[in-house]
C-alpha cells in the first residue's frame, strides 16, 4: 500500500513537471509571435486587465454576457469595417455609441438581449491596447494528453520491479524449502546408518488423540469456538446495512474535491437549509447556475486532473447544463429542464429523527464532524456508519454549546449544579432520551 | 378407562365385510395418488437436466443468496428541485391562512404545508372570533387527496377537455338564451361578494338567469324570520360567553346549528371564575352534544318542543297562550321562564325549530329580553338557502320551463326528500352541468361534469358575519386539470380574466377601503372598520366596472419525488409570471340579489307566532327528529375515512347512521341492543316509514331520548362517488320534507334481522366511580372547602391514612424534575364541549392509521385520543354515588351486587359527561416497568416515550395500563389492500405527516404528547437564542381545541397557564389513588343547578 502512494505522489510530480515544460514552451513560443494588430500592446499586462475588466462577462471563445472576444479587433476591422476608434468610444461609453445610432452598435445591443455594456472611460488607450493584444494571442493548445504517457511508463516500471523482488524472494524461499528437505532426509539416511530406530521415539499418545480423550478439554475448546464464532457471527450482522464508505456513482460526477477543497465554496452556501432545517438538502440546480452561468468549462490544468479520475469536467458541466436546459450559446434557458436523480448516500432510517439545524446552527458542529474530509473527496462516500451506537457515542464526549445562547442560561446553570460539572454534555442534558430521536 | 365401545367414522364400518373399508384400511390416501404419471415416464426423467440433488442446491443456493440480498438496502434517488421555489425550504413548514366555505363548514384556517403539500389544518388565531374550527374542517384537508377526486371536465362520463367544455357549453348557453327559457345557477351558500357580482354579471350577459341557494341542511325558516324583523337575510350571532342564562329548545348550538361555530364563547362561560358560571338549560328530543353539556335537560318530543316555545314565550312577555303541555313540562316551562325573566339581558334563547314562528318567537324573547347576547350588528351569512326557491326550481324544470342548470357544491340528488322530482326535471332540461369535486349522485346525472378545485387549491372570498371576510387563497397548485366555478363564470361572461384578480379589483376598490390586500391575504381574514354600503347584500342594483385577469392552464405541473414541484403561490403573482395572465374589462349593470326567488316574509307578531305554535297538535305516531352529526354533517364529506370512524361524541358508534330511540318505546317495540362475543355490539332493525318513504335502519337505545321521538342522522347512506367501504348507514334525505327536521306521524316496526356496530365504547355509565369524572354542583364549589369536592384520595400507610400524593407513600424514588421543561397538559372537562376536533387534529398530526369498521368492532380502534362519554344511571351522577354508597351487604335488593348491576344502565334523562383520555405520561408509568425490551421509558421533560423500532410486539404495556390508551398495530395498515383507505394510495399518503414515523405492523403506539411538536419548539428556541414563552408549546389537541378546555405547556415555568391550573383547586389526575402520577390533569366538572 505504502508504496502505492509513493508512486502516486512520484506521479503527480512527473505530470507537473512535463505540464510545466509545455506551459513554458508555449509562452516562449507566445513572446516570439507578434501579432500583426497588437503593435504595441503589451499582452502579458493585458490579461491583468482582462482579468479585472472584462471576464466577468466575456470570453476568450466563448460567448457569455458579452460576445467572444478572441481576436475581435481582427474580427471587426475584417469584417465590419471598424477601427480602433470605434472599438475605443464603444469601450468607453457604449450606451452614448448606441444612442448615436450607429448601425453595428445598435446591432450588437440587440443581439446581446439589450443588455448594456458597463462604460469603461477609466481604460487609457494603452490599456486598451494591452487588452486587445491579450486577445490577439493565439488559442492556447489543449495542455493535457502530453504528459499522461510518460506517467504510465513509469508506473510500469514500478511495477516490474515489485515482481521482480516477488519473485527473487519466491526463488530463495523455495530454495530454502528445497534445502530443509534435503537436510532432513540426509539426517534419517545418517539415522539409519547408525541404527537409531525412529519410530520408538514416538511412542507417546499422539497429541490428537490425547485431547479427544480430555472431555474437558474437548468441552472448553468447543464453548470457546462458538463464543469466537458467535463474536465474528455478531460482529457480520451488526455491519449488515453499515454503509460506510458508500460510495455511487452519481448522474452527474460532481467533485467536492473542486468545489469545497480548491475553490473553499462554504458547504452551507449549497446546503443552505442545513442552517435551518432538519435536511441539508441536496441543492437545487439553480444554486449551481449560479456560478456555472458563466463557468461552461474548467481550467485546463483542473481538466487534466480529471482524466486522472477518468472524468472530463467540461462534459460533466455539459450535463448540468442538460438538466437545467441552458443554452451556453445562447445564453438561455432553452431547453426542457430534467430534473437529475442523485443517488442518495447518507440515508438515516425513517424511525430515527435527525435534525441538521440542531447540530450545525445550535451546536456549531462542522460538518465534517460526521461527514469526513469532504473537501479532500472527488467522490462522495459515506464517511460515518451512522449508527445508534455512534451517534449516542458522541452524545456522551460532546458538551453542549451554551455560549451566547439564552435558551440554555437558566438550564445550563441549575444542571451544572445539579451534575456538578463546569461543562454539561449532550447525554447529560437528555440527549440519550430515545423519544428524542425516535417518534 | 378402557371400553369395548367401537368408534366408526362411517356406517360403512360396521359392516364387518365391506370391501370399501377394507380398501380404505389399506390405502393410506384415499384417491390414487399420480406418482406413476410423474415418476413412471422413465426416459423423460433421465433426460431431465435437473436432479433432485440438483433442484435442492438451486433451492438452498436461492434462499442463501435472497437473504443475503436483502442485507443491503436498496438504492434511495434523491431529486432535488431544478428551480427551487423561494418560499420553500425542504424540511421547514411553511402555512397560510385561507378559509374552508363548502357550503356547510365555513371557518377561518391556517393550512401547514411541508415541500408544497398541505399536511394539517389548524385553527386560525387571528380570526378566533370567528367560530372554531370543527372535526370536519380538520379531515377536510384528506379530501384534497382524495383518489376518487374527479380529475377533468367530462361529458357524459367521457373525458374532454375545458376547450371542448367551453365551446359546447357557450353554444348551448347562447341557444338556451336565445330560445327563451330560464338558466339557473343552483348553488350552495357562498357567502361570497365577488362571487355575487360574478353572478350579477351572468345574470347581465345571459338575461333571464336565476341563482337558487340551495343548502342541504336548510336554515331557511331562520333567515325568513331573521329578514322579516331585522330587513336582511342573515342568521342572528349569538356570543353565549355574555350570557349567564341560556336557554335552547331543539338547538345543537354547539353541534351544527345555524351553522356552528359557536362553542367557544359558551365554554368561556361555563369555567367557573369568582364563584359563577352559566346555566344552560336545554330542550330536546334527541341527546344531542348541546343537551349533553347542558345543566338542567328537559326532553320533549318536537311537538312538544313547538308549545314548551310558545308556553315559554307567553310566560316571558305575558301574553297568555294555551296549550296542552303535559303538566311536569309546563311546570317546568314556567321555572325556565322565570329564571330567564330574572336573567334579563344576561339571558339569551334560542331553538332549532325549523318554523318560522318559531323563529320569529325566539327574536322576539332576545329582544324582549335585552339579550347581550345577540348581536343584531353582526348576522351570520353563511347560510342564505331558500327553501321556497328551491320549490319554485323544481317545478319549474318539471314544466320544462328552465333550459339550462349549472350546479356547484350541491348534490340535489342525494340531498332533496323529492330527488326524484328533481331527477325527472333534470332530463327536461337542456343543458345540465355539475361543478364538482366528485362523481356523485348529482353529477353523474348531469351532461357535463366541471372538476372544481378542492378550496385549498382555489381562490375565494367569505363573508362569515357582515363585515367580517375571510380570504382562500391556494396553498398548492391544483392537483388535477379542474377550474372554479367562478372561473367558469368569467369565462362565460367572455372575460379571460382570473378569479385571483378579480377578487383582489373587487376587495381593494370597496371591502378593504385602503387596507392592504396582501396583509389581508397573509391574515385571512379581514373585519371591515366601518359597515359601509359596499357590505350590504340582498337585492341591489349595480353598475360596474371590473378590471380581471385569469391565470392560464399552466403546464409545468410536476411531480417529482413524490413532492409537488412547482407549489403553490403565498401571496400574490410573482414577476415572472405575469406573462400568464391576461387583463381584461368589462362594464355591466345588473339587477340581483342573493336573495333571489326568496318571498319576503311579512313580519309576524310574536303573539300570532305563539298561538300558531301553540296549536301544534300532537303526534298520532312517534315523531322524528333528523339530525346531523358531528363527524359527517350533510355527507358532502362521506368519502372520509377519518370521519367515518370518527366516534359519535354520544352514541361512540362509527361507519354508521341508525335510529335512537328512549328506553320506554324500545322496551315497547321490543327493539334490542345487545353484545356478542367479540365485545361487538348488535341492534335490531327497524323499518321506518314517513309520508309513504320506507327505509330499514338499525336501532340504537339511546338514554335521553324522549319518548315518543326517534332520532336519524343525515349524511350517511351516499352511493355515488365513493369507496365501497364509505358507503355506509341509510340514507335519511328522503324524509326530510319541507326541509323540516322534526317529521310527525312517524311509523316504526320491529322487523327481522339484526346489525352489527361498531362502537368503541360498550359500557355507557360511570356506575358511581366519583373519582374517574369528579363533579359537583355551583353552589358545593362555592361554599365548601375542595376537600369535600375534590378530595385527594389517600391511601393506609401504616395504619395512617396519607394522602396518595405523598411521598412516603410512593414505592419509587422521585427524579428530580425541576430542571428544564415539564410538560403537563390540562383538560377542563368544564369547557370540554365532547366536540372531538382534537381526535381529528391528532390523526392529521400523528398519522394515526384508519382501521375500518370490523376492526373497530374488535376494539382495535388507533385513536391516540379518545372522547369517552358517560352517563348517569341515577338523574345525577352524585345520585350515583349516593345510591353506591348506600349499598348495604353483598346481596339483596340493596346488597352492592344489584345495585351495581343497576347502575350499569343508564337513566332516562342521564347527566352526561366528556372526558377525552390520552396517554397519561405517567411520571410512574406502569407500562415501562413490564417492557422487556425497553421500548418504553420516560423522558425528563415528563413524556412517556415510545421507541417503535424498539418494540417487539408483546403488548405487556397494554395490558398494565389503568387508562386503556395503548393501541395496538395488528396489521400494517399502510399500503395494504385490506386496508383501502389514505393510506393506501399515493395521493392520500401526501397527507402524512413527514416528521413522524409511519408505524408497522406488531408494534404498540400511543400518544406521544406531540413530541415532535415540543421539540420543534425548543429548537426555534434554541435557534433564536431565546427562551420559550407560555403558549408557544402546543399539542396537535390542545392546538385544535376551540373551546379552551385543553391547555398545553410547562409547569416548571411558574407563570405559565398551565401550572397555574395545576394549583387551581379544581384539578385533579386520573386514578391519582393508583400513585401512577400523570401528566395528564383534570379538572372538576361544576354543573350550575342553582334555580334562580
Amino acid at each position: 500500500m505504502e508504496d502505492n502512494s509513493t508512486n502516486n505522489m512520484k506521479q503527480v510530480i512527473h505530470r507537473k513537471l512535463a505540464a510545466n515544460i509545455l506551459q513554458l514552451g508555449f509562452l516562449f513560443l507566445l513572446t516570439f509571435s507578434t501579432s500583426l494588430y497588437a503593435q504595441d500592446g503589451d499582452p502579458a499586462k493585458g490579461k491583468t486587465l482582462y482579468n479585472a475588466n472584462c471576464a466577468a462577462c466575456h470570453k476568450l471563445d466563448a460567448p457569455m454576457t458579452g460576445p467572444a472576444l478572441r481576436n475581435i479587433e481582427k474580427k471587426l476591422a475584417d469584417e465590419e469595417g471598424l477601427d480602433r476608434a470605434w472599438l475605443t468610444a464603444w469601450i468607453h461609453n457604449s450606451a452614448g455609441l448606441i444612442k448615436s445610432g450607429d448601425a453595428y452598435a445598435n446591432k450588437i445591443y440587440n443581439e446581446y438581449n439589450q443588455m448594456p455594456m458597463m462604460p469603461f472611460p477609466q481604460l487609457s488607450d494603452e490599456d486598451i491596447s494591452d487588452i486587445l493584444a491579450y486577445t490577439a494571442e493565439e488559442k492556447a493548445a489543449p495542455v493535457v494528453a502530453a504528459p499522461t504517457g510518460g506517467t504510465e511508463s513509469s508506473g510500469g516500471g514500478d511495477g516490474t520491479s515489485n515482481t521482480l523482488i516477488l519473485g527473487a524472494l519466491a526463488v530463495l524461499f523455495a530454495l530454502l524449502a528445497m534445502a530443509l528437505v534435503l537436510v532432513r532426509r540426509t539426517l534419517n539416511r545418517f539415522a539409519e546408518a547408525k541404527g537409531v530406530d525412529l519410530s520408538a521415539q514416538q511412542k507417546g499418545v499422539p497429541i490428537w488423540k490425547a485431547f479427544v480423550q480430555n472431555q474437558f478439554l474437548v468441552l472448553v475448546s468447543v464453548i470457546l469456538l462458538l463464543l469466537v464464532s458467535a463474536y465474528f457471527v455478531f460482529g457480520y450482522f451488526m455491519q449488515i446495512d453499515v454503509n460506510e464508505g458508500y460510495a455511487p456513482v452519481q448522474p452527474i460526477h460532481y467533485s467536492h474535491r473542486i468545489h469545497a477543497g480548491d475553490n473553499g465554496i462554504d458547504c452551507k452556501y449549497c446546503h443552505s437549509s442545513a442552517r435551518v432545517s432538519k435536511t441539508s438538502g441536496i441543492p437545487s440546480l439553480n444554486v449551481c447556475m449560479n456560478c456555472h452561468k458563466s463557468i461552461s468549462e474548467v481550467a485546463p490544468e483542473t481538466l487534466a486532473e480529471g482524466k486522472e479520475y477518468g472524468v472530463d469536467y467540461n462534459a460533466e458541466i455539459e450535463k448540468l447544463y442538460a438538466a437545467t436546459g441552458w443554452s451556453p450559446a445562447d445564453q438561455k434557458y432553452t431547453g426542457e429542464p430534467q430534473p437529475v436523480k442523485w443517488i442518495r448516500i447518507h440515508n438515516l432510517p425513517d424511525f430515527a429523527y435527525f435534525n441538521h439545524s440542531q447540530h450545525v446552527t445550535v451546536g456549531g458542529i462542522e460538518c465534517q464532524t460526521c461527514h469526513g474530509p469532504v473537501e479532500t473527496m472527488e467522490i462522495m462516500s459515506q464517511h460515518s456508519p451512522l449508527t445508534m451506537g455512534w451517534c449516542i457515542n458522541c452524545h456522551r464526549e460532546t458538551d453542549v454549546k451554551v455560549e451566547n445562547n439564552e435558551y440554555y442560561t437558566k438550564i445550563h446553570d441549575q444542571l451544572s449544579k445539579k451534575y456538578g460539572v463546569e461543562k454539561l454534555t449532550v447525554a447529560q442534558m437528555g440527549g440519550l432520551e430515545c423519544g428524542k430521536c425516535h417518534y | 378407562m378402557s371400553s369395548n365401545k367401537k368408534y366408526w367414522r362411517s356406517v360403512e364400518e360396521l359392516n364387518a365385510d365391506s370391501s370399501i373399508v377394507e380398501t380404505l384400511r389399506q390405502n393410506e390416501f384415499v384417491e390414487e395418488i399420480p406418482t406413476d404419471e410423474f415418476l413412471g415416464n422413465k426416459a423423460n426423467l433421465e433426460t431431465s437436466s435437473t436432479t433432485r440433488r440438483d433442484f435442492l442446491k438451486y433451492v438452498g443456493f436461492s434462499t442463501a443468496a435472497a437473504s443475503l440480498a436483502a442485507c443491503e438496502g436498496p438504492v434511495v434517488k434523491s431529486i432535488p428541485y431544478v428551480v427551487q421555489p423561494e418560499e420553500i425550504i425542504p424540511g421547514v413548514a411553511n402555512y397560510y391562512a385561507t378559509t374552508i366555505a363548502d357550503g356547510f363548514d365555513f371557518a377561518s384556517v391556517l393550512v401547514k404545508t411541508r415541500e408544497g403539500r398541505p399536511v394539517k389544518i389548524d385553527n386560525n388565531n387571528l380570526a378566533a372570533s370567528q367560530g372554531g374550527v370543527n372535526a370536519r374542517v380538520h379531515a377536510s384537508i384528506l379530501g384534497l387527496y382524495d383518489s376518487l377526486r374527479v380529475k377533468g371536465p367530462q361529458r357524459a362520463g367521457e373525458n374532454i377537455s375545458w376547450d371542448t367544455f367551453d365551446s359546447e357549453t357557450n353554444q348551448k348557453l347562447t341557444e338556451v338564451m336565445n330560445g327563451g327559457k330560464e338558466i339557473v345557477l343552483l348553488t350552495q351558500t357562498f357567502a361570497s361578494p365577488s362571487t355575487s357580482k360574478l353572478i350579477s354579471n351572468f345574470q347581465e350577459k345571459y338575461g333571464n338567469v336565476s341563482h337558487v341557494v340551495y343548502d342541504a341542511v336548510s336554515e331557511s325558516t331562520a333567515l325568513d324570520a331573521y329578514q322579516a324583523k331585522y330587513g336582511e337575510r342573515g342568521l342572528a350571532n349569538y356570543d353565549f360567553s355574555k350570557a349567564s342564562v341560556i336557554v335552547s329548545v331543539g338547538a345543537d348550538f354547539l353541534g351544527d346549528w345555524q351553522g356552528g361555530g359557536f362553542e367557544s364563547g359558551y365554554s368561556l362561560g361555563r369555567i367557573p371564575t369568582n364563584g359563577k358560571m352559566s346555566r344552560h338549560i336545554q330542550i330536546e328530543a334527541n341527546m344531542s352534544l348541546t343537551g349533553a353539556n347542558a345543566d338542567k335537560r328537559i326532553p320533549a318530543t318536537p311537538s312538544q318542543q313547538k308549545q314548551a316555545l310558545a308556553k315559554l314565550y307567553s310566560y316571558v312577555t305575558g301574553q297568555s297562550v294555551s296549550t296542552d303541555l303535559p303538566a311536569h313540562l309546563d311546570e317546568a316551562i314556567q321555572k325556565v321562564a322565570s329564571e330567564l325573566k330574572k336573567a334579563g339581558s344576561n339571558g339569551v334563547f334560542v331553538t332549532g325549530i325549523n318554523d318560522v314562528n318559531a323563529q320569529t318567537i325566539a327574536l322576539e324573547i332576545n329582544a324582549a329580553l335585552g339579550s347581550k347576547a345577540f348581536d343584531p350588528s353582526t348576522p351570520i351569512k353563511t347560510r342564505q338557502g331558500s327553501d321556497k326557491a328551491v320549490m319554485t326550481l323544481i317545478a319549474n324544470m318539471k314544466a320544462g320551463k328552465v333550459g339550462a342548470i349549472i350546479m356547484n357544491g350541491v348534490n340535489p340528488l342525494y340531498t332533496l326528500p323529492n330527488a326524484s322530482d328533481f331527477a325527472e326535471g333534470l332530463k327536461q332540461t337542456e343543458l345540465s352541468i355539475s361543478f364538482t369535486l366528485k362523481a356523485d349522485e348529482t353529477a353523474s346525472e348531469s351532461q357535463y361534469i366541471a372538476a372544481v378545485p378542492h378550496y385549498l387549491e382555489s381562490w375565494g372570498d367569505v363573508e362569515l358575519k357582515k363585515g367580517h371576510f375571510g380570504l382562500m387563497q391556494p396553498t398548492i397548485r391544483p392537483l388535477f386539470d379542474t377550474r372554479q366555478f367562478q372561473q367558469a363564470l368569467l369565462k362565460w361572461t367572455g372575460s379571460d380574466a382570473s378569479y385571483y384578480d378579480f377578487i383582489k379589483e373587487n376587495w381593494s376598490t370597496g371591502i378593504l377601503g385602503g387596507a392592504s390586500f396582501n396583509q389581508a391575504l397573509h391574515d385571512g381574514m379581514y373585519v371591515a372598520t366601518g359597515l359601509n354600503g359596499v357590505l350590504a347584500s340582498g337585492p341591489s342594483s349595480a353598475s360596474t366596472t371590473t378590471a380581471s385577469t385569469t391565470l392560464k392552464e399552466k403546464k409545468d405541473r410536476t411531480f417529482v419525488g413524490g413532492i409537488i414541484h412547482d407549489a403553490a403561490v403565498g401571496v400574490g403573482i410573482k414577476d415572472e409570471d405575469k406573462d400568464e395572465y391576461v387583463t381584461t374589462s368589462s362594464t355591466s349593470s345588473s339587477t340581483s340579489g342573493s336573495a333571489a326567488g326568496v318571498s319576503a316574509v311579512a313580519s309576524v307578531s310574536g303573539g300570532d307566532a305563539a298561538r300558531a305554535l301553540a296549536s301544534t297538535s300532537s303526534s298520532n305516531g312517534m315523531e322524528l327528529q333528523l339530525y346531523t352529526k358531528t363527524g359527517m354533517g350533510d355527507g358532502q364529506q362521506a368519502n372520509n375515512p377519518w370521519l367515518q370512524e370518527f366516534p359519535d361524541p354520544i352514541s361512540r358508534a362509527s361507519w354508521d347512521n341508525y335510529v335512537t330511540v328512549s328506553a320506554t318505546d324500545a322496551k315497547r317495540l321490543d327493539i334490542k341492543n345487545w353484545h356478542v362475543a367479540n365485545g361487538g355490539l348488535n341492534g335490531s332493525l327497524v323499518e321506518l316509514s314517513v309520508n309513504g318513504q320506507t327505509i330499514t335502519v338499525p336501532a340504537i337505545i339511546q338514554p335521553g331520548q324522549a319518548v315518543g321521538s326517534l332520532g336519524l342522522s343525515l349524511g350517511y347512506g351516499r352511493t355515488k362517488g365513493l369507496k365501497e367501504e364509505m358507503q355506509t348507514g341509510k340514507n335519511a334525505y328522503p324524509f326530510y320534507a319541507n326541509f323540516n327536521s322534526a317529521q310527525s306521524d312517524v311509523s316504526i316496526k320491529l322487523v327481522a334481522g339484526e346489525h352489527e356496530f361498531a362502537c368503541v365504547q360498550l359500557h355507557n355509565t360511570l356506575m358511581g366511580r366519583g373519582d374517574i369524572i369528579k363533579e359537583t354542583t355551583l353552589e358545593i364549589f362555592n361554599t365548601k372547602d375542595k376537600k369535600h369536592w375534590n378530595e385527594v384520595p389517600h391511601v393506609s400507610l401504616n395504619h395512617v391514612e396519607t394522602p396518595v400524593t405523598s411521598p412516603d407513600v410512593d414505592l419509587w424514588d422521585e427524579f428530580d424534575r425541576s430542571i428544564g421543561h415539564h410538560f403537563n397538559l390540562s383538560i377542563d372537562l368544564n369547557a370540554c364541549t365532547g366536540c372531538g376536533a382534537c381526535v381529528i387534529a391528532c390523526h392529521a398530526e400523528n398519522n394515526v392509521p384508519v382501521v375500518g369498521k370490523s376492526e373497530i368492532r374488535r376494539s382495535r380502534d388507533m385513536h391516540w385520543l379518545r372522547i369517552d362519554r358517560y352517563y348517569s344511571s341515577e338523574d345525577t351522577f352524585t345520585g350515583d354515588i349516593e345510591r353506591k354508597e348506600a349499598a348495604k351487604g353483598l346481596t339483596g335488593d340493596t346488597g352492592i351486587k344489584n345495585t351495581l348491576h343497576d347502575m350499569e344502565i343508564a337513566a332516562d334523562n342521564p347527566q352526561v359527561a366528556f372526558q377525552p383520555i390520552m396517554c397519561q405520561h405517567c411520571n410512574h408509568a406502569p407500562c415501562e416497568t413490564v417492557c422487556p425490551v425497553a421500548a418504553t421509558s420516560h423522558g425528563r421533560q415528563g413524556q412517556n416515550h415510545m421507541a417503535y423500532n424498539r418494540c417487539v410486539g408483546t403488548r405487556y404495556c397494554a395490558n398494565n395500563c389503568p387508562y386503556k390508551v395503548r393501541r395496538f398495530n395488528w396489521f400494517r395498515y399502510n399500503k395494504n389492500e385490506e386496508f383501502d383507505y389514505f393510506m393506501n394510495d399515493d395521493l392520500g399518503r401526501m397527507v402524512l405527516n413527514p416528521d413522524v414515523v409511519v408505524r408497522s405492523r406488531g408494534v404498540m403506539e400511543k400518544c406521544s404528547l406531540c413530541i415532535q411538536k415540543t421539540q420543534k419548539t425548543i429548537l426555534d428556541a434554541k435557534r433564536d437564542g431565546r427562551e420559550i414563552k407560555d403558549g408557544e408549546f402546543q399539542t396537535a389537541c390542545s392546538a385544535a381545541c376551540g373551546t379552551g378546555a385543553m391547555v398545553f405547556g410547562d409547569i416548571n415555568d411558574k407563570e405559565s397557564k398551565v401550572a397555574k391550573l395545576k394549583e387551581d383547586k379544581r384539578m385533579y389526575r386520573l386514578l391519582e389513588y393508583i400513585g401512577t402520577q400523570p401528566n395528564v390533569q383534570y379538572h372538576t366538572i361544576v354543573r350550575n343547578t342553582t334555580e334562580a
